[in-house]
């Protein structure tokens, strides 16, 4: 007597899965996250100096560098910045999709310390002196220029004073951007203007006591303005950054890289799934459903996740699908030897299952304690590998062990398959009399 | 296929000597294929710049070293690739953050796509590879750990040496077709050492399963027995299992673009390699071991003389 009921369940679950997968999956892969060898974007590792001598490399000024540097990138208007420390004085960059990529390097590693000097390169004041976020671009005379709040004006006016009581050309007040040790006002002065080291030099000759003061620049285009106003906003970065790796990658680049690996990872994907609908038969159909559930959860978990995918992140998902295929495999497999050894269906499920299990547990173990070292010591593309990697065993565990194995239960369970294991690619003439 | 592969009769453990022979001949002649043509490094791991260019149109060398010279650059080298509309500008030293912007303007606007490109200083990528390196080891560690606890410590030797097997094999056939080694090579090998795990426990699992049922193992010619029954078992599984990720490998060389090709070809050579390390090495490796283990066992110390 064949249970039809549990066939309909079979058929329902099938149904429901693939109405939830067909709705949902353009939804989900719209909002995966693309690394930016897959669209374009740039990463920098930087090696990071103390901006003063005998300042000192703590995690806490790592942080904030940290937190200086995602403030700057907020105004790139870039959607997922990655901002990692990595050993005791290394950053690393990593923005995807940012569309001028020059100017966003130019962004990230300027220091934005203002200093205000006298010609001699004396500070006389620094951007710890201006009020935090109150840079603002104005216009004087229809001429874009940086207007910063000063916290005491009293301090500019004595500054001034001083400055005033020089005799002309030494009555400047000269506004570096990044000063280093070494640049030298009357040297720069000499060079043609776009060669100049500093902002602006104006000639001061009265006291100044307002609490406002504008950088008026070689003269500014709007938008060198509008960045030093960000750069001063954001404030300054509290140590010095050196690129020592870099790689960008133009947007054609990674659109064309992300179209073929998708292309040729469905061809891959069809050719495994026609395999093992040819040679397993109703379990390959089974597997494929799962397989099909699999590939769908791991793009639902890397999105809640928040992870991002690269290439080597796509590699992992490949040896996922093979883990994923193995346990089948594995399975149905053993389901085979059962039947040849002359059980029913019913028991050759069941005996299956249960030697089956400890297999691709084990199997999946050893995999997963590769990949949780790797995660924990590997740096950048390898962890990114490693995260994929731990999700998709955990995801093709389940689905592929306990999905397949309710699904295929419900077909056992009905008693359909009963003396027919040629559903399970097994020969009668296989089988062993008992 | 099946009922073939059930019947075959072919001795894994016999012809042992033969696999270690060939495996250690391919080693020895992938190490000095590593020590004539050595590495073709791509520069995250060596150290300098490369720019990759895409155009519409074709490209040729001596336009884009031309290119290269009016900007003010000299190249190391200029290579074509992706059927002659992308190329390849390698340079010894790195690039600055200004060198970089001209160069990008530069070719964006002439060829209408954004130049790639990277830069990287000697010591970053002496610490990718051995924080690779350092992180692989540990694995093995944790690996044998976990095999000596659920299987036996011999077994987790042999699946390690196994590992190792497969990984020095992908480095040996990238040296001998110098493909170049670039950060997806280490997600390459990373994966075959994922999948030759993975492959090599499922058959120590069935070997672990076999000797629970065998009511006597004192004999070396035991272990092989049950070490042939275990994969002549679990062949089936082995070859349709590796087939579905050669599929899956194949696919993404032929049809994958140029950034994922030598990912690809890595993969597909591991897979190879990984199968037939857990077929002819890994428990050959272990029944041989265990054969010592036994002897010394049934013999006192004093006995023994081998």
């Amino acid at each position: 007597m064949v249970k039809k009921g549990r066939i309909v369940a079979f058929f329902l679950i099938v149904l429901l899965l693939g109405g939830l997968i067909g709705t949902t999956v353009m939804g989900v892969t719209k909002d995966i996250k693309l690394g930016l060898d897959l669209q374009g974007g740039f990463e920098v590792l930087y090696e990071v100096e103390p901006a003063q001598e005998g300042q000192e490399l703590s995690q806490d000024l790592l942080n904030s560098t940290v937190s200086a540097l995602y403030k700057r990138i907020n105004v790139l208007g870039v959607s997922e910045p990655r901002i990692t420390i990595e050993g005791d004085d290394r950053i690393r960059v990593q923005l995807a999709g940012v569309k001028d990529q020059n100017q966003a390097r130019e962004l990230l590693s300027t220091q934005a310390e203002l200093t205000f000097r006298t010609t001699d390169d004396e500070e006389k004041m620094s951007g710890a002196d201006l009020k935090e976020g109150a840079a603002k671009v104005v216009f004087d005379n229809n001429q874009p220029v940086v207007q910063v709040t000063l916290k005491k004006p009293e301090q500019f006016a004595n500054i001034t004073r001083e400055i005033s009581q020089l005799p002309p050309p030494e009555n400047r007040l000269v506004i570096w951007l990044d000063y280093e040790e070494g640049d030298s006002y009357k040297e720069e002065v000499t060079k043609p203007a776009d060669e100049q080291k500093f902002i602006s030099d104006p000639a001061v000759n009265e006291v100044l006591s307002q609490n406002t003061v504008i950088i008026s620049g070689p003269p500014f285009q709007l938008e060198e303005a509008e960045n030093l106003q960000d750069l001063l906003n954001a404030g300054s970065l509290p140590v010095k950054l050196d690129e020592i790796y870099s790689t960008s990658v133009g947007a054609q680049f990674g659109e064309q890289s992300l179209d073929k690996t998708v292309m040729a990872g469905f061809i891959g994907i069809g050719l495994i799934f026609l395999f093992m609908l040819f040679y397993y038969r109703l379990p390959g159909a089974i597997a494929v459903v799962t397989l099909s559930v699999y590939i769908y959860l791991i793009l639902v978990v890397f999105n809640w996740m928040h992870a991002v995918l690269t290439l080597p992140g796509i590699a992992a998902l490949i040896l996922g699908v093979g883990m994923a295929v193995d346990a089948n495999i594995i399975t149905y497999e053993r389901i085979k030897e059962e039947l040849r050894s002359g059980k029913s269906v019913m028991s050759a499920f069941k005996a299956g299952g249960r030697r089956s299990f400890t297999t691709i547990f084990d199997a999946n173990i050893t995999t997963l304690i590769a990949a949780g070292v790797l995660f924990a010591y590997g740096t950048s593309s390898v962890k990114g590998f490693a995260v994929m990697l731990i999700t998709s065993i955990v995801v093709s565990f389940l689905t592929a062990v306990w999905g397949s194995r309710i699904l295929l239960g419900l077909w056992v369970k009905s008693r359909a398959l009963n003396k027919k294991p040629g559903l399970f690619g097994v020969k009668e003439s296989e089988i062993d009399e008992l | 296929m099946s009922s073939k592969v059930r019947d075959t009769k072919f001795d894994f453990v016999k012809h042992r000597n033969k696999f270690f022979a060939i495996s250690l001949a391919l080693i020895v002649l992938g190490g000095l294929a590593i020590a004539i043509f050595g590495l073709n490094l791509g520069i995250d791991f060596s150290s300098g710049s490369r720019v990759d260019l895409q155009s519409d149109s074709k490209l040729t060398t001596e336009e884009v070293s031309q290119e290269f010279d009016d900007l003010g650059f000299a190249p190391e080298s200029v290579t074509l690739a992706g059927g002659g509309d992308m190329a390849v500008a390698a340079f010894k030293n790195e690039l600055g953050k200004d060198e970089i912007a001209k160069i990008k303007d530069h070719f964006t606007e002439l060829y209408g796509a954004e130049p790639n490109i990277s830069t990287v200083s000697p010591d970053v990528a002496v610490d990718l590879a051995k924080n690779a390196f350092i992180a692989l080891t540990i694995a093995s560690v944790g690996i044998i750990l976990y095999v000596a606890i659920r299987f036996e410590w011999l077994q987790g030797v042999a699946a390690i040496v196994a590992l190792f097997h497969d990984a020095f094999f992908i480095i040996a056939v990238f040296s001998i077709l110098q493909i170049e080694v670039n950060i997806t090579f280490i997600a390459a090998v990373l994966t075959i050492v994922g999948y030759s795990i993975n492959d090599t426990i499922v058959t120590f699992d069935r070997i672990r399963e076999n000797m629970k049922f065998e009511k006597k193992v004192k004999t070396f010619e035991d272990v092989a027995r049950v070490v042939n029954k275990s994969l002549v078992q679990t062949l089936a599984r082995s070859i349709n299992t590796v087939l579905t990720v050669v599929f899956a490998a194949a696919a993404l060389t032929i049809f994958g673009g140029e950034a994922i090709r030598p990912f690809a070809i890595a993969l597909l050579i591991g897979l190879v390699a990984g199968t037939y390390s857990s077929l002819f090495i890994a428990s050959q490796l272990w029944a041989v071991w265990k054969g010592k283990q036994l002897k010394k066992k049934k013999f006192t110390p004093a006995e023994s003389e081998v």
